[in-house]
Protein backbone atom coordinates (compact mmCIF):
# COMPACT_ATOMS: atom_id res chain seq x y z
CA UNK A 1 0.00 0.00 0.00
CA UNK A 2 1.04 3.76 -0.28
CA UNK A 3 2.27 5.34 2.59
CA UNK A 4 -0.62 7.05 3.97
CA UNK A 5 -4.32 6.19 2.46
CA UNK A 6 -4.48 9.37 0.99
CA UNK A 7 -1.28 9.45 -0.89
CA UNK A 8 -1.46 8.88 -4.15
CA UNK A 9 -0.66 5.58 -5.67
CA UNK A 10 0.66 7.10 -9.17
CA UNK A 11 1.65 10.80 -9.57
CA UNK A 12 1.77 11.98 -13.23
CA UNK A 13 3.52 15.16 -14.06
CA UNK A 14 3.90 16.69 -17.32
CA UNK A 15 4.32 13.62 -18.90
CA UNK A 16 4.87 13.64 -22.66
CA UNK A 17 5.84 10.59 -24.96
CA UNK A 18 6.75 10.30 -28.13
CA UNK A 19 5.93 7.69 -31.36
CA UNK A 20 8.11 9.32 -33.78
CA UNK A 21 6.90 12.37 -34.13
CA UNK A 22 3.68 11.27 -33.00
CA UNK A 23 2.65 12.43 -29.25
CA UNK A 24 1.24 9.45 -27.92
CA UNK A 25 0.49 11.35 -24.46
CA UNK A 26 0.77 15.75 -24.27
CA UNK A 27 2.16 16.96 -21.41
CA UNK A 28 -0.06 14.76 -19.03
CA UNK A 29 -0.65 15.51 -15.50
CA UNK A 30 -2.77 13.42 -13.24
CA UNK A 31 -2.85 11.99 -9.85
CA UNK A 32 -4.13 8.55 -9.29
CA UNK A 33 -5.63 7.90 -5.71
CA UNK A 34 -6.32 4.55 -3.97
CA UNK A 35 -8.86 2.57 -4.44
CA UNK A 36 -9.92 1.99 -8.09
CA UNK A 37 -9.59 4.29 -10.71
CA UNK A 38 -10.89 4.30 -14.36
CA UNK A 39 -8.09 5.11 -17.20
CA UNK A 40 -11.02 5.80 -19.52
CA UNK A 41 -10.77 7.02 -22.97
CA UNK A 42 -11.70 6.15 -26.93
CA UNK A 43 -8.96 3.68 -28.63
CA UNK A 44 -5.87 5.37 -29.59
CA UNK A 45 -6.10 8.19 -26.88
CA UNK A 46 -3.14 7.30 -24.92
CA UNK A 47 -4.23 4.91 -21.87
CA UNK A 48 -2.30 1.85 -22.64
CA UNK A 49 0.79 3.95 -23.70
CA UNK A 50 0.62 5.65 -20.35
CA UNK A 51 0.21 2.22 -18.26
CA UNK A 52 3.49 0.59 -20.36
CA UNK A 53 5.32 3.66 -19.55
CA UNK A 54 4.63 3.65 -15.86
CA UNK A 55 5.57 -0.09 -16.39
CA UNK A 56 8.92 1.17 -17.51
CA UNK A 57 8.32 -0.29 -20.57
CA UNK A 58 8.43 2.93 -22.60
CA UNK A 59 10.81 5.71 -21.67
CA UNK A 60 9.00 9.15 -21.53
CA UNK A 61 10.46 12.33 -23.89
CA UNK A 62 9.71 14.30 -20.90
CA UNK A 63 7.73 14.47 -17.24
CA UNK A 64 7.97 12.75 -13.99
CA UNK A 65 6.29 9.95 -13.17
CA UNK A 66 6.14 8.06 -9.56
CA UNK A 67 4.04 4.85 -8.26
CA UNK A 68 3.67 3.61 -4.74
CA UNK A 69 5.84 6.47 -3.86
CA UNK A 70 8.81 5.50 -6.01
CA UNK A 71 10.14 6.98 -9.22
CA UNK A 72 9.73 5.31 -12.40
CA UNK A 73 13.00 6.59 -13.63
CA UNK A 74 15.42 5.41 -10.81
CA UNK A 75 13.22 2.44 -9.27
CA UNK A 76 11.55 0.45 -11.94
CA UNK A 77 12.13 -3.24 -10.50
CA UNK A 78 11.12 -2.35 -7.24
CA UNK A 79 7.96 -0.99 -8.52
CA UNK A 80 7.08 -3.68 -10.62
CA UNK A 81 7.86 -6.17 -7.81
CA UNK A 82 4.88 -4.66 -5.97
CA UNK A 83 2.93 -3.87 -9.12
CA UNK A 84 0.53 -6.66 -11.16
CA UNK A 85 0.28 -6.04 -14.92
CA UNK A 86 -2.81 -7.60 -16.89
CA UNK A 87 -1.85 -6.85 -20.53
CA UNK A 88 -4.19 -5.60 -23.54
CA UNK A 89 -3.13 -8.27 -25.99
CA UNK A 90 -3.03 -12.00 -25.49
CA UNK A 91 0.13 -13.09 -23.73
CA UNK A 92 1.39 -15.94 -21.40
CA UNK A 93 4.15 -18.14 -21.44
CA UNK A 94 4.47 -21.15 -23.91
CA UNK A 95 4.39 -24.73 -22.93
CA UNK A 96 3.04 -24.40 -19.69
CA UNK A 97 -0.49 -25.56 -18.07
CA UNK A 98 -2.23 -22.93 -16.17
CA UNK A 99 -1.19 -23.95 -12.73
CA UNK A 100 2.76 -24.10 -14.00
CA UNK A 101 2.73 -20.62 -15.53
CA UNK A 102 1.03 -18.57 -12.60
CA UNK A 103 2.84 -20.38 -10.15
CA UNK A 104 6.18 -20.02 -12.48
CA UNK A 105 5.34 -15.65 -12.93
CA UNK A 106 4.58 -16.06 -8.90
CA UNK A 107 8.53 -17.13 -8.61
CA UNK A 108 9.57 -14.55 -11.53
CA UNK A 109 8.12 -11.92 -8.67
CA UNK A 110 10.33 -13.18 -5.64
CA UNK A 111 7.88 -15.75 -4.08
CA UNK A 112 9.59 -19.15 -3.11
CA UNK A 113 8.82 -21.94 -5.42
CA UNK A 114 6.49 -23.85 -2.66
CA UNK A 115 4.78 -20.45 -1.94
CA UNK A 116 4.49 -19.38 -5.76
CA UNK A 117 2.57 -22.92 -6.15
CA UNK A 118 0.05 -22.70 -3.25
CA UNK A 119 -0.51 -19.17 -4.40
CA UNK A 120 -1.31 -20.42 -8.13
CA UNK A 121 -3.95 -22.59 -7.15
CA UNK A 122 -5.39 -19.92 -4.79
CA UNK A 123 -5.86 -17.62 -7.15
CA UNK A 124 -6.74 -19.48 -10.05
CA UNK A 125 -9.51 -20.77 -8.26
CA UNK A 126 -10.48 -16.79 -7.47
CA UNK A 127 -10.48 -16.21 -10.96
CA UNK A 128 -12.35 -19.11 -11.74
CA UNK A 129 -10.33 -21.58 -13.54
CA UNK A 130 -9.47 -23.90 -10.97
CA UNK A 131 -11.23 -26.52 -12.73
CA UNK A 132 -9.35 -25.84 -16.15
CA UNK A 133 -5.85 -25.29 -14.09
CA UNK A 134 -4.05 -28.46 -15.58
CA UNK A 135 -5.02 -27.84 -18.89
CA UNK A 136 -2.19 -25.97 -21.07
CA UNK A 137 -3.21 -22.11 -21.75
CA UNK A 138 -2.55 -22.56 -25.14
CA UNK A 139 -5.99 -24.64 -25.46
CA UNK A 140 -8.18 -21.85 -23.40
CA UNK A 141 -10.82 -20.04 -24.63
CA UNK A 142 -10.44 -16.34 -24.85
CA UNK A 143 -12.62 -15.60 -22.22
CA UNK A 144 -10.36 -18.07 -19.97
CA UNK A 145 -6.99 -16.43 -21.10
CA UNK A 146 -8.26 -12.99 -19.99
CA UNK A 147 -8.73 -14.86 -16.57
CA UNK A 148 -5.26 -16.21 -16.05
CA UNK A 149 -3.93 -13.23 -17.53
CA UNK A 150 -5.63 -11.74 -13.92
CA UNK A 151 -4.20 -14.54 -12.48
CA UNK A 152 -0.96 -13.88 -13.05
CA UNK A 153 -1.12 -10.65 -12.42
CA UNK A 154 -2.34 -10.95 -8.57
CA UNK A 155 -0.52 -14.19 -7.38
CA UNK A 156 2.40 -12.38 -6.00
CA UNK A 157 -0.12 -10.33 -4.08
CA UNK A 158 0.73 -6.83 -5.69
CA UNK A 159 -0.45 -3.47 -3.81
CA UNK A 160 -1.31 -1.91 -7.27
CA UNK A 161 -3.08 -3.68 -10.62
CA UNK A 162 -2.88 -2.16 -13.87
CA UNK A 163 -5.54 -4.01 -15.84
CA UNK A 164 -5.81 -3.14 -19.69
CA UNK A 165 -8.90 -3.69 -21.09
CA UNK A 166 -9.47 -6.92 -19.04
CA UNK A 167 -12.89 -7.67 -21.04
CA UNK A 168 -12.16 -8.06 -24.78
CA UNK A 169 -13.53 -10.76 -25.96
CA UNK A 170 -15.56 -11.75 -23.12
CA UNK A 171 -18.95 -12.73 -23.55
CA UNK A 172 -21.72 -11.17 -21.40
CA UNK A 173 -21.50 -13.47 -18.51
CA UNK A 174 -17.74 -13.76 -18.56
CA UNK A 175 -17.69 -9.92 -18.76
CA UNK A 176 -20.31 -9.73 -15.65
CA UNK A 177 -17.80 -12.28 -13.66
CA UNK A 178 -14.78 -10.09 -14.62
CA UNK A 179 -16.15 -7.20 -13.50
CA UNK A 180 -17.39 -8.56 -10.29
CA UNK A 181 -13.57 -9.89 -9.50
CA UNK A 182 -12.42 -6.21 -9.93
CA UNK A 183 -14.97 -4.59 -7.74
CA UNK A 184 -14.20 -7.33 -4.96
CA UNK A 185 -10.61 -6.98 -5.37
CA UNK A 186 -10.96 -3.23 -5.43
CA UNK A 187 -13.89 -2.65 -2.66
CA UNK A 188 -13.43 -5.83 -0.67
CA UNK A 189 -9.87 -7.00 -0.67
CA UNK A 190 -8.23 -3.17 -0.32
CA UNK A 191 -6.56 -3.81 -4.00
CA UNK A 192 -5.31 -0.66 -5.43
CA UNK A 193 -6.10 -1.05 -9.16
CA UNK A 194 -6.13 1.27 -12.54
CA UNK A 195 -8.37 -0.04 -15.50
CA UNK A 196 -7.88 0.97 -18.65
CA UNK A 197 -10.97 0.16 -20.43
CA UNK A 198 -13.08 2.25 -23.51
CA UNK A 199 -15.90 1.04 -22.57
CA UNK A 200 -17.72 3.24 -20.02
CA UNK A 201 -20.11 1.02 -17.74
CA UNK A 202 -16.90 -1.07 -17.14
CA UNK A 203 -15.79 1.61 -15.51
CA UNK A 204 -18.48 3.20 -14.07
CA UNK A 205 -19.29 -0.21 -12.52
CA UNK A 206 -16.02 -1.43 -11.17
CA UNK A 207 -14.59 2.29 -9.91
CA UNK A 208 -14.91 5.08 -7.96
CA UNK A 209 -12.28 7.56 -9.23
CA UNK A 210 -12.08 8.45 -13.26
CA UNK A 211 -9.26 9.58 -15.88
CA UNK A 212 -10.39 10.94 -18.69
CA UNK A 213 -7.62 10.62 -22.03
CA UNK A 214 -8.50 12.05 -24.92
CA UNK A 215 -5.74 12.99 -27.81
CA UNK A 216 -3.29 12.12 -25.76
CA UNK A 217 -4.27 14.85 -22.90
CA UNK A 218 -6.55 14.39 -19.86
CA UNK A 219 -9.99 15.55 -20.54
CA UNK A 220 -11.11 15.37 -17.09
CA UNK A 221 -10.53 13.52 -14.15
CA UNK A 222 -12.02 13.03 -10.48
CA UNK A 223 -14.21 11.35 -8.11
CA UNK A 224 -17.22 9.46 -10.29
CA UNK A 225 -19.39 10.65 -8.31
CA UNK A 226 -18.67 14.37 -8.14
CA UNK A 227 -17.95 14.21 -12.19
CA UNK A 228 -22.11 13.01 -11.94
CA UNK A 229 -22.91 15.56 -9.31
CA UNK A 230 -25.73 18.06 -8.91
CA UNK A 231 -23.79 20.71 -11.36
CA UNK A 232 -26.47 20.33 -13.60
CA UNK A 233 -29.30 18.38 -15.19
CA UNK A 234 -30.16 15.54 -17.51
CA UNK A 235 -32.60 15.23 -19.55
CA UNK A 236 -33.50 12.72 -22.09
CA UNK A 237 -34.87 14.35 -25.41
CA UNK A 238 -36.76 13.88 -28.42
CA UNK A 239 -38.12 16.59 -31.08
CA UNK A 240 -40.00 16.52 -34.39
CA UNK A 241 -38.30 18.05 -37.17
CA UNK A 242 -34.27 18.86 -37.96
CA UNK A 243 -32.42 17.60 -35.38
CA UNK A 244 -28.99 18.37 -36.20
CA UNK A 245 -30.90 22.64 -36.42
CA UNK A 246 -31.70 21.94 -32.90
CA UNK A 247 -28.72 20.69 -31.60
CA UNK A 248 -26.91 23.49 -33.03
CA UNK A 249 -29.28 25.70 -31.30
CA UNK A 250 -28.88 23.85 -27.84
CA UNK A 251 -24.73 24.03 -27.98
CA UNK A 252 -25.50 27.89 -29.12
CA UNK A 253 -27.48 28.30 -25.83
CA UNK A 254 -24.79 26.92 -23.98
CA UNK A 255 -26.13 23.42 -23.25
CA UNK A 256 -24.26 20.33 -24.24
CA UNK A 257 -25.72 17.65 -26.30
CA UNK A 258 -24.80 14.05 -27.45
CA UNK A 259 -26.76 11.34 -29.07
CA UNK A 260 -28.88 8.84 -27.31
CA UNK A 261 -30.39 5.87 -28.12
CA UNK A 262 -32.27 5.95 -31.84
CA UNK A 263 -33.39 9.85 -32.22
CA UNK A 264 -33.21 10.59 -28.55
CA UNK A 265 -30.53 13.26 -27.69
CA UNK A 266 -29.16 13.74 -23.81
CA UNK A 267 -28.97 17.20 -22.79
CA UNK A 268 -27.03 18.04 -20.32
CA UNK A 269 -28.37 21.76 -18.95
CA UNK A 270 -25.16 22.99 -16.81
CA UNK A 271 -27.37 25.63 -14.00
CA UNK A 272 -30.67 25.36 -12.09
CA UNK A 273 -32.86 26.22 -15.13
CA UNK A 274 -34.04 22.26 -15.60
CA UNK A 275 -36.65 21.40 -18.47
CA UNK A 276 -37.50 24.98 -18.39
CA UNK A 277 -34.66 26.08 -20.58
CA UNK A 278 -35.44 23.33 -23.42
CA UNK A 279 -39.31 23.71 -23.89
CA UNK A 280 -38.43 28.12 -24.23
CA UNK A 281 -36.03 27.21 -26.51
CA UNK A 282 -38.04 24.98 -28.43
CA UNK A 283 -41.22 27.09 -28.16
CA UNK A 284 -39.14 29.92 -29.78
CA UNK A 285 -37.95 28.08 -32.66
CA UNK A 286 -41.18 26.18 -33.35
CA UNK A 287 -39.86 23.40 -32.42
CA UNK A 288 -42.39 20.03 -31.53
CA UNK A 289 -40.96 18.12 -28.47
CA UNK A 290 -42.15 14.46 -28.90
CA UNK A 291 -40.33 13.36 -25.60
CA UNK A 292 -38.37 15.10 -22.35
CA UNK A 293 -37.83 13.08 -19.60
CA UNK A 294 -35.16 13.33 -16.59
CA UNK A 295 -32.37 11.13 -16.34
CA UNK A 296 -29.79 10.54 -13.87
CA UNK A 297 -26.43 11.81 -15.26
CA UNK A 298 -23.94 8.88 -16.01
CA UNK A 299 -20.42 8.63 -16.86
CA UNK A 300 -21.32 8.65 -20.66
CA UNK A 301 -22.56 11.71 -19.94
CA UNK A 302 -19.04 12.94 -18.21
CA UNK A 303 -17.23 11.20 -20.93
CA UNK A 304 -19.06 12.81 -23.70
CA UNK A 305 -18.69 16.41 -22.00
CA UNK A 306 -15.03 15.93 -21.18
CA UNK A 307 -14.41 14.47 -24.94
CA UNK A 308 -16.97 17.24 -26.64
CA UNK A 309 -18.46 14.74 -27.94
CA UNK A 310 -21.63 15.24 -30.01
CA UNK B 1 -22.26 -19.15 -5.60
CA UNK B 2 -19.28 -16.94 -7.75
CA UNK B 3 -15.81 -18.38 -8.01
CA UNK B 4 -15.00 -14.73 -6.47
CA UNK B 5 -16.55 -15.70 -2.76
CA UNK B 6 -14.15 -18.65 -2.99
CA UNK B 7 -11.85 -15.53 -1.94
CA UNK B 8 -8.49 -14.04 -2.17
CA UNK B 9 -6.01 -13.79 0.50
CA UNK B 10 -2.89 -11.34 1.01
CA UNK B 11 0.15 -12.83 0.99
CA UNK B 12 2.73 -12.30 3.85
CA UNK B 13 5.63 -14.59 2.90
CA UNK B 14 9.23 -14.13 2.15
CA UNK B 15 9.83 -12.52 -1.11
CA UNK B 16 13.41 -13.54 -2.94
CA UNK B 17 16.01 -10.17 -3.76
CA UNK B 18 15.90 -9.01 -6.98
CA UNK B 19 18.36 -10.10 -9.00
CA UNK B 20 17.44 -13.88 -8.74
CA UNK B 21 14.61 -13.92 -11.36
CA UNK B 22 17.01 -14.97 -14.00
CA UNK B 23 17.62 -18.08 -12.16
CA UNK B 24 14.23 -18.88 -12.39
CA UNK B 25 13.82 -18.38 -16.38
CA UNK B 26 17.04 -21.06 -15.90
CA UNK B 27 15.84 -23.47 -14.03
CA UNK B 28 12.43 -23.74 -16.04
CA UNK B 29 14.09 -23.74 -19.24
CA UNK B 30 16.27 -26.47 -18.59
CA UNK B 31 13.54 -29.08 -17.19
CA UNK B 32 10.98 -27.84 -20.00
CA UNK B 33 14.07 -29.43 -22.25
CA UNK B 34 14.89 -32.32 -19.72
CA UNK B 35 10.90 -32.99 -20.39
CA UNK B 36 11.04 -33.89 -24.18
CA UNK B 37 12.26 -37.54 -24.78
CA UNK B 38 13.63 -37.09 -28.42
CA UNK B 39 15.74 -34.33 -26.77
CA UNK B 40 16.96 -36.53 -24.25
CA UNK B 41 17.78 -38.97 -26.46
CA UNK B 42 20.07 -36.41 -28.46
CA UNK B 43 22.21 -35.82 -25.16
CA UNK B 44 22.35 -39.05 -24.57
CA UNK B 45 23.67 -39.48 -27.82
CA UNK B 46 26.41 -36.77 -27.51
CA UNK B 47 27.92 -38.62 -24.28
CA UNK B 48 28.59 -41.66 -26.69
CA UNK B 49 31.69 -40.19 -27.63
CA UNK B 50 32.84 -39.81 -24.34
CA UNK B 51 32.10 -43.86 -23.63
CA UNK B 52 34.37 -44.60 -26.69
CA UNK B 53 36.96 -42.10 -25.35
CA UNK B 54 36.86 -43.56 -21.51
CA UNK B 55 36.89 -47.04 -23.11
CA UNK B 56 40.28 -45.97 -25.28
CA UNK B 57 41.72 -44.50 -22.23
CA UNK B 58 41.10 -47.61 -20.09
CA UNK B 59 42.56 -50.35 -22.89
CA UNK B 60 45.86 -47.89 -22.75
CA UNK B 61 46.25 -47.65 -19.22
CA UNK B 62 45.94 -51.66 -18.71
CA UNK B 63 47.33 -53.06 -21.94
CA UNK B 64 51.27 -51.68 -22.60
CA UNK B 65 50.55 -53.54 -26.14
CA UNK B 66 47.84 -50.69 -26.65
CA UNK B 67 49.93 -47.77 -25.81
CA UNK B 68 49.31 -45.44 -29.41
CA UNK B 69 45.76 -45.27 -28.01
CA UNK B 70 47.60 -43.24 -25.05
CA UNK B 71 45.81 -39.72 -24.17
CA UNK B 72 47.68 -36.55 -25.69
CA UNK B 73 46.91 -33.28 -25.26
CA UNK B 74 45.48 -33.11 -29.11
CA UNK B 75 43.04 -36.40 -27.61
CA UNK B 76 41.17 -33.29 -26.16
CA UNK B 77 41.22 -31.58 -28.58
CA UNK B 78 39.64 -33.96 -30.96
CA UNK B 79 37.18 -35.17 -28.61
CA UNK B 80 35.78 -31.19 -28.48
CA UNK B 81 36.23 -31.43 -32.12
CA UNK B 82 33.96 -34.13 -32.64
CA UNK B 83 31.16 -32.79 -29.63
CA UNK B 84 30.93 -30.10 -32.62
CA UNK B 85 27.93 -31.88 -34.16
CA UNK B 86 25.83 -32.20 -31.16
CA UNK B 87 26.53 -28.51 -30.45
CA UNK B 88 24.81 -27.59 -33.56
CA UNK B 89 22.11 -29.57 -32.75
CA UNK B 90 21.73 -28.99 -29.15
CA UNK B 91 22.03 -25.17 -30.25
CA UNK B 92 19.02 -25.12 -32.83
CA UNK B 93 16.80 -27.65 -30.48
CA UNK B 94 17.50 -25.20 -27.52
CA UNK B 95 17.88 -21.97 -28.79
CA UNK B 96 15.93 -21.23 -31.37
CA UNK B 97 12.64 -21.47 -29.39
CA UNK B 98 14.23 -19.70 -26.13
CA UNK B 99 13.05 -16.14 -27.31
CA UNK B 100 11.06 -16.90 -30.53
CA UNK B 101 8.58 -18.74 -28.69
CA UNK B 102 8.01 -15.89 -26.31
CA UNK B 103 7.71 -13.46 -29.03
CA UNK B 104 4.55 -15.55 -30.60
CA UNK B 105 2.93 -16.25 -27.13
CA UNK B 106 3.72 -12.39 -26.16
CA UNK B 107 5.47 -13.48 -22.94
CA UNK B 108 7.80 -10.65 -23.00
CA UNK B 109 4.71 -8.54 -21.46
CA UNK B 110 4.52 -10.70 -19.29
CA UNK B 111 8.52 -11.24 -18.44
CA UNK B 112 8.98 -7.21 -18.17
CA UNK B 113 6.00 -6.68 -16.06
CA UNK B 114 8.08 -8.46 -13.17
CA UNK B 115 10.95 -7.34 -10.88
CA UNK B 116 13.74 -8.19 -13.66
CA UNK B 117 15.22 -6.19 -16.35
CA UNK B 118 15.90 -7.31 -19.88
CA UNK B 119 19.44 -8.44 -18.94
CA UNK B 120 18.17 -10.51 -16.51
CA UNK B 121 15.88 -12.01 -18.99
CA UNK B 122 18.26 -12.52 -21.51
CA UNK B 123 20.37 -14.27 -18.79
CA UNK B 124 17.64 -16.53 -17.99
CA UNK B 125 17.55 -17.70 -21.63
CA UNK B 126 21.51 -17.28 -22.16
CA UNK B 127 21.84 -19.95 -19.21
CA UNK B 128 19.26 -22.61 -20.75
CA UNK B 129 21.28 -22.83 -23.79
CA UNK B 130 25.01 -22.20 -22.00
CA UNK B 131 23.92 -25.47 -19.05
CA UNK B 132 23.32 -28.27 -21.90
CA UNK B 133 26.11 -26.83 -24.41
CA UNK B 134 28.24 -27.15 -21.47
CA UNK B 135 26.93 -30.25 -20.44
CA UNK B 136 28.29 -32.06 -24.10
CA UNK B 137 31.71 -30.21 -24.21
CA UNK B 138 33.20 -28.91 -21.06
CA UNK B 139 31.18 -31.85 -18.42
CA UNK B 140 32.85 -34.70 -20.45
CA UNK B 141 36.10 -33.21 -21.91
CA UNK B 142 36.63 -32.66 -17.62
CA UNK B 143 35.36 -35.55 -16.80
CA UNK B 144 38.13 -37.71 -19.44
CA UNK B 145 40.83 -35.73 -17.89
CA UNK B 146 39.64 -37.03 -14.41
CA UNK B 147 38.96 -41.13 -15.74
CA UNK B 148 42.41 -40.73 -17.48
CA UNK B 149 43.79 -39.69 -13.74
CA UNK B 150 42.06 -42.59 -12.07
CA UNK B 151 42.66 -45.18 -14.97
CA UNK B 152 46.41 -44.32 -14.60
CA UNK B 153 46.79 -44.23 -11.17
CA UNK B 154 48.92 -41.64 -10.88
CA UNK B 155 48.84 -37.67 -11.74
CA UNK B 156 51.90 -37.94 -14.46
CA UNK B 157 49.72 -36.95 -17.41
CA UNK B 158 47.78 -34.28 -15.86
CA UNK B 159 51.00 -32.35 -14.42
CA UNK B 160 53.05 -32.87 -17.57
CA UNK B 161 50.23 -31.25 -19.20
CA UNK B 162 48.68 -28.93 -16.46
CA UNK B 163 47.51 -26.78 -18.92
CA UNK B 164 45.01 -28.51 -20.35
CA UNK B 165 42.18 -27.97 -17.46
CA UNK B 166 42.08 -24.69 -18.20
CA UNK B 167 42.09 -24.77 -21.75
CA UNK B 168 38.98 -26.64 -21.45
CA UNK B 169 37.40 -24.22 -19.39
CA UNK B 170 38.18 -21.62 -21.95
CA UNK B 171 37.58 -23.16 -25.02
CA UNK B 172 34.44 -24.19 -24.34
CA UNK B 173 33.33 -21.63 -22.08
CA UNK B 174 34.05 -18.89 -25.54
CA UNK B 175 32.50 -21.62 -27.54
CA UNK B 176 29.57 -21.56 -25.39
CA UNK B 177 29.07 -17.72 -24.95
CA UNK B 178 29.80 -16.90 -28.98
CA UNK B 179 27.01 -19.98 -30.32
CA UNK B 180 24.36 -18.90 -27.32
CA UNK B 181 24.83 -15.18 -28.02
CA UNK B 182 24.15 -16.03 -31.54
CA UNK B 183 21.32 -18.01 -30.88
CA UNK B 184 19.54 -15.80 -28.84
CA UNK B 185 20.27 -12.72 -31.44
CA UNK B 186 18.66 -14.93 -34.23
CA UNK B 187 15.83 -16.14 -31.91
CA UNK B 188 14.62 -13.23 -31.11
CA UNK B 189 14.64 -11.36 -34.60
CA UNK B 190 11.49 -14.44 -35.50
CA UNK B 191 8.34 -15.57 -33.63
CA UNK B 192 9.05 -18.90 -35.43
CA UNK B 193 11.23 -21.35 -34.04
CA UNK B 194 11.66 -23.67 -36.81
CA UNK B 195 12.95 -20.11 -39.35
CA UNK B 196 15.36 -19.34 -36.30
CA UNK B 197 16.74 -22.84 -36.80
CA UNK B 198 16.71 -22.38 -40.43
CA UNK B 199 18.30 -18.74 -39.99
CA UNK B 200 21.18 -20.66 -37.84
CA UNK B 201 22.26 -23.44 -39.67
CA UNK B 202 22.30 -21.14 -42.69
CA UNK B 203 24.74 -18.70 -41.16
CA UNK B 204 26.61 -21.35 -40.34
CA UNK B 205 27.24 -23.36 -43.52
CA UNK B 206 26.84 -19.77 -45.26
CA UNK B 207 30.06 -18.43 -43.98
CA UNK B 208 32.05 -21.70 -43.62
CA UNK B 209 31.23 -21.98 -47.13
CA UNK B 210 32.00 -18.58 -48.25
CA UNK B 211 35.30 -18.91 -46.56
CA UNK B 212 35.96 -22.14 -48.58
CA UNK B 213 35.54 -20.60 -51.80
CA UNK B 214 37.93 -17.62 -50.53
CA UNK B 215 40.03 -20.19 -50.23
CA UNK B 216 39.28 -21.96 -53.44
CA UNK B 217 40.35 -19.05 -55.34
CA UNK B 218 43.04 -17.77 -53.04
CA UNK B 219 44.82 -20.64 -51.73
CA UNK B 220 45.06 -18.63 -48.19
CA UNK B 221 43.93 -20.04 -44.83
CA UNK B 222 43.71 -16.25 -43.52
CA UNK B 223 40.53 -16.11 -43.88
CA UNK B 224 39.28 -18.03 -41.88
CA UNK B 225 37.98 -14.93 -39.42
CA UNK B 226 35.08 -15.06 -42.40
CA UNK B 227 33.56 -18.30 -41.22
CA UNK B 228 32.24 -18.58 -37.50
CA UNK B 229 33.01 -21.94 -37.70
CA UNK B 230 36.53 -21.12 -38.04
CA UNK B 231 36.69 -18.93 -35.90
CA UNK B 232 36.00 -21.11 -33.61
CA UNK B 233 37.89 -23.90 -34.53
CA UNK B 234 41.28 -21.76 -34.94
CA UNK B 235 40.69 -20.75 -31.13
CA UNK B 236 40.43 -24.02 -30.01
CA UNK B 237 43.59 -25.39 -31.72
CA UNK B 238 45.21 -21.84 -30.61
CA UNK B 239 44.20 -22.55 -26.59
CA UNK B 240 44.91 -26.08 -26.72
CA UNK B 241 48.42 -25.65 -28.23
CA UNK B 242 48.16 -27.98 -31.16
CA UNK B 243 48.82 -26.61 -34.65
CA UNK B 244 46.16 -24.78 -36.38
CA UNK B 245 44.64 -25.71 -39.63
CA UNK B 246 44.41 -22.14 -40.10
CA UNK B 247 47.28 -18.85 -40.79
CA UNK B 248 44.82 -16.38 -39.55
CA UNK B 249 46.37 -14.11 -37.02
CA UNK B 250 44.99 -14.85 -33.07
CA UNK B 251 44.22 -11.30 -33.14
CA UNK B 252 41.83 -11.84 -36.33
CA UNK B 253 39.97 -14.65 -34.78
CA UNK B 254 39.18 -12.95 -31.96
CA UNK B 255 37.92 -9.75 -33.14
CA UNK B 256 35.71 -11.52 -35.52
CA UNK B 257 34.36 -13.39 -32.32
CA UNK B 258 34.41 -10.15 -30.52
CA UNK B 259 32.50 -8.61 -33.16
CA UNK B 260 30.11 -11.96 -33.48
CA UNK B 261 29.25 -11.77 -30.07
CA UNK B 262 28.95 -7.91 -30.14
CA UNK B 263 26.30 -7.73 -33.07
CA UNK B 264 24.25 -10.01 -31.08
CA UNK B 265 24.36 -7.88 -28.06
CA UNK B 266 23.08 -5.37 -30.16
CA UNK B 267 20.74 -7.01 -31.62
CA UNK B 268 19.31 -8.58 -28.17
CA UNK B 269 19.11 -5.11 -26.84
CA UNK B 270 16.90 -3.74 -29.78
CA UNK B 271 14.80 -6.93 -30.16
CA UNK B 272 13.85 -7.54 -26.30
CA UNK B 273 11.57 -4.99 -25.13
CA UNK B 274 8.44 -4.82 -23.43
CA UNK B 275 6.62 -3.24 -26.40
CA UNK B 276 6.99 -3.14 -29.71
CA UNK B 277 6.85 0.48 -31.26
CA UNK B 278 6.37 0.82 -34.99
CA UNK B 279 7.25 4.75 -35.89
Amino acid sequence: MSDSAADPVVSISSLTVLYGKQRALNDVTALFPPGAVGLLGPNGAGKSTLLKTLLGFIKPAAGAMKVLGLDVATSPAEIRARLGYMPEIDAHIPGMNAVSFVAYCGQLAGLPPVDAMQRSHEVLYYVGLGEARYRNVETYSTGMKQRIKLAQALVHDPDLLFLDEPTNGMDPKGREEMLELIRDLAHNKGMNLILSSHLLPDVEFTCDHVIVLHHAIVATQGPIDELKGPRGSVFEFRIKGDRAAFSRLLAEAGLSVHAGEEDVMRVFVPDDRGAHALFSLAARHGVQVRHLRPSLPSLEDVFAQAVGEE
Amino acid sequence: MPIHDQSYRRYGGDRAPEGRAWTVITAAGIRTMLAKRKFLGLLLVAWLPFIVRAVQMYIAANFPQAAMLAPTPETFRQFLEQQGIFTFFITIFTGAGLIASDLRANALQIYLSKPLGRFEYIAGKFGVLAFFLLLVTWVPATMLLVIQIVFAGNLAFLKANLFLLPAILVATGIETVVLCMVMLALSSLSKSARFVGIMYAGMMFFTHALYGVVFVVTRNTTFSWMSLQGNLQHLGDLVFRVESRYDTPAWATVLALAVIVGASAYVLERRVRGVEVVT
